[in-house]
């Protein structure tokens, strides 16, 4: 009966019921769509950086992360990621050189980072050689040619079929220097990457900067995020030497959780902020509630209720108000967020900005049991943390003041 | 056997600076069974007497004893078991529980005491049909007339046998008619099960069916007397 009469109770003042439940609702659908919202910019945040060139993993010699040095290499790579393409079943494995060196045409040198690529495998890892705006992508593995950023072919003012010599140190200290033809220009829209970087062949990589077979990383591109920890320790399990290791995107690119970290945090100081507001709607109906009751909760006690009990009655009115809300909330914040993951979404100039990255130009929110429920069962508790208050208030009840309570 | 035993109590309430003895050191024995009134004008201290019995207000001083509890020695778990269990309340204002129908309002308090839920409709629907509303089962307290939700509160205070009712202006708010047929069903329930009632009121009609009346004013209690000639009973019934 006690919940029957919490039930009842409710809906005394179901205007009031209904305006309170209604904020939860409002709050705990737009928690819902939010964080999935959030989750999903994020997924896409993430890709769009890790596709660019880095990847979700890439195993690398222990020293290079810290110390990028010519050196410290993997050996046998390419043999390597095709024995881990086998393993994993993951075909997108390239890997990849890198090199520092001094890029000249007939006018102008600059300081530029050569990458040695795997012209097959590259384009399932990167997303650079889909921007190539002029001419082609590398083709053979060993070819002297190059493809060069938009930025750096006006400052070294070449275009298509023109030369570039590149001068540097090999593996081995020695003189390293080449000349490549230059096949495709690329414009990724990143003027700091268009400006700097330039793609040649590994094959050709390898013999100019005498690395014999080795390369500095291989890098693995992943569609879901959720895959990096288990491939991680997959290919941590098969690799042969004791000087290599795997790293995942998070030590790859440590600023990138950074940003997210940061941008969680202002959004959920917003979150912090709705659910207070909830909280003290909810605060403010239950205190009215039992103010108005004065007289009714002095009867109770009189009959031999304990105001423990009378608490718990009232905690459970709350209980039942907060449930319909975050059961409703997520219902409605839930499909309409089902609905959206599975159309997407695009902001004005979205897609085209997002176009030129070679990027998906939609976010799809992506919904997750924490996405779910993660904001309504806080606002749940908010809710039923603001209703301690009234309910403390009642052991400090007097039956014979609270009767005489018009 | 001693129902209640008050001695030497006294209780003071202040309204701004004046203070005002709502109990000056009142003395009274009732015995087990009785059917007892205080009267008095309003401020005369009946309410404060009876809520004291009760365990609903404590005095500054003296001693309650209800059955072989020492009520101004009790804490507030203990009081509050006192109350479910032994005693019943009939309050001025019929103070149903708005929200539900007559018959979970008269369970309402067995369902405290951990009865389970067919007892409490069994005695609850008995207990309808002793003050007269059986057929007024699952209605609310807005859909009763007054005289019926007073019965209803009635049949809610004893239906945990209580070995004491106390009635606090229980006709206050009822026509005639309705309050004659309250205190009627009182003597019944006091004559049949032993109940002992304690009924403060300055309402003639209830002091008529009185055997015993105590008179109050100004916190004291001025008399104390045996009624005979009570209404639908010999003479020699009253006590």
């Amino acid at each position: 009966m006690t919940e029957r009469l919490a039930w009842r109770n409710l809906w005394r003042h179901g205007r009031r019921t209904w305006l309170t439940v209604g904020g939860m609702v409002f709050c705990n659908a737009l928690l819902v769509f939010m964080i999935s919202m959030q989750l999903g910019s994020y997924a896409l945040m993430i890709d769009g950086t890790l596709s660019v060139l880095t990847g979700h993993l890439q195993v690398q010699d222990k020293r290079y992360r810290d110390e990028p040095r010519m050196r410290y290499t993997v050996a046998d790579g390419a043999t390597l990621a095709q024995q881990l393409r086998d393993d994993t079943g993951v075909a997108a494995i390239a890997a990849r050189g890198s090199a520092f060196a001094l890029a000249s045409s007939e006018d102008r040198s600059f300081g530029i980072q050569i990458l040695g690529v795997q012209p097959a495998f590259e384009p399932q890892v990167s997303t650079l050689p889909g921007l190539v705006t002029r001419g082609r992508y590398l083709q053979d593995n060993d070819a002297a040619e190059i493809v060069v950023g938009s930025v750096l072919a006006r400052n070294l003012k070449i275009g298509i079929g023109d030369e570039i010599t590149f001068l540097g140190s090999g593996r081995d200290d020695s003189f390293a220097a080449g000349v490549a033809t230059v096949v495709g220009i690329v414009d990724s829209g990143m003027t700091e990457l268009d400006r700097s970087v330039a793609e040649i062949p590994l094959g050709y990589f390898q013999v100019i900067f005498a690395m014999d077979t080795d390369v500095h990383a291989i890098v693995v591109k992943l569609d879901d995020l959720a895959e990096v920890a288990p491939l991680k320790t997959t290919i941590r399990q098969r690799l042969p030497q004791a000087n290599t290791t795997v790293l995942d995107w998070d030590q790859l690119q440590p600023g990138l959780r950074q940003a997210i970290q940061a941008d969680m945090f202002s959004a959920f100081v917003m979150y912090a902020v709705l659910i207070v507001l909830v909280a003290f709607s909810v605060l403010n109906t239950q205190l009215m509630s039992v103010l108005e009751r004065t007289r009714e909760f002095g009867v109770m006690t009189a009959l031999g209720v304990r105001p423990g009990q009378l608490a718990r009655l009232v905690l459970l009115e709350t209980a039942i108000m907060s449930l319909l809300g975050l059961v409703l909330g997520c219902l409605l914040g839930g499909l309409f967020t089902a609905w959206l993951g599975q159309v997407g979404f695009t902001l004005e100039g979205m897609e085209e900005a997002m176009e030129r990255y070679n990027l998906e130009g939609r976010i799809y929110p992506q919904l997750s049991l924490i996405s779910l429920l993660g904001g309504p069962l806080v606002v749940f508790l908010g809710g039923m943390l603001a209703a301690v208050y009234p309910a403390l208030r009642l052991h400090a009840l007097q039956p014979v003041e609270a009767m005489r309570a018009v | 056997m001693t129902a209640i035993r008050c001695t030497h109590l006294n209780k003071t309430f202040t309204q701004g600076e004046q203070v005002i003895r709502g109990l000056d050191d009142v003395c009274i024995e009732i015995e087990e069974g009785s059917f007892v009134c205080l009267s008095g004008p309003s401020g005369s201290g009946k309410t404060t007497l009876l809520n004291a019995m009760g365990g609903l207000d404590q005095p500054d001083s003296g001693e309650i004893l209800v059955g072989e509890s020492r009520v101004d020695q009790l804490g507030k778990s203990a009081l509050a078991d006192m109350r479910l269990h032994s005693i019943g309340f009939v309050f001025q204002a019929f103070n149903l529980i708005p929200v539900l129908t007559a018959r979970e309002n008269i369970e309402f308090v067995m369902q405290i005491q951990g009865l389970p839920a067919a007892e409490r409709k069994a005695r609850a629907m008995a207990m309808l049909r002793e003050v007269g509303l059986a057929d007024h089962e699952d209605r609310l307290p807005s859909q009763l007339s007054g005289g019926q939700q007073q019965r209803v509160a009635v049949a809610r205070a004893i239906v945990s046998n209580p070995t004491l009712v106390l009635a606090d202006e229980p006709t206050a708010n009822l026509d005639s008619a309705s309050a004659i047929q309250l205190i009627e069903l009182f003597r019944k329930l006091n004559r049949e099960r032993g109940i002992t009632f304690v009924i403060a009121t300055h309402d003639t009609r209830v002091m008529a069916y009185c055997p015993r009346l105590i008179r109050m004013e100004d916190g004291r209690i001025i008399s104390d007397e045996l009624q005979s000639g009570i209404p639908g009973e010999p003479p020699a019934a009253a006590q």
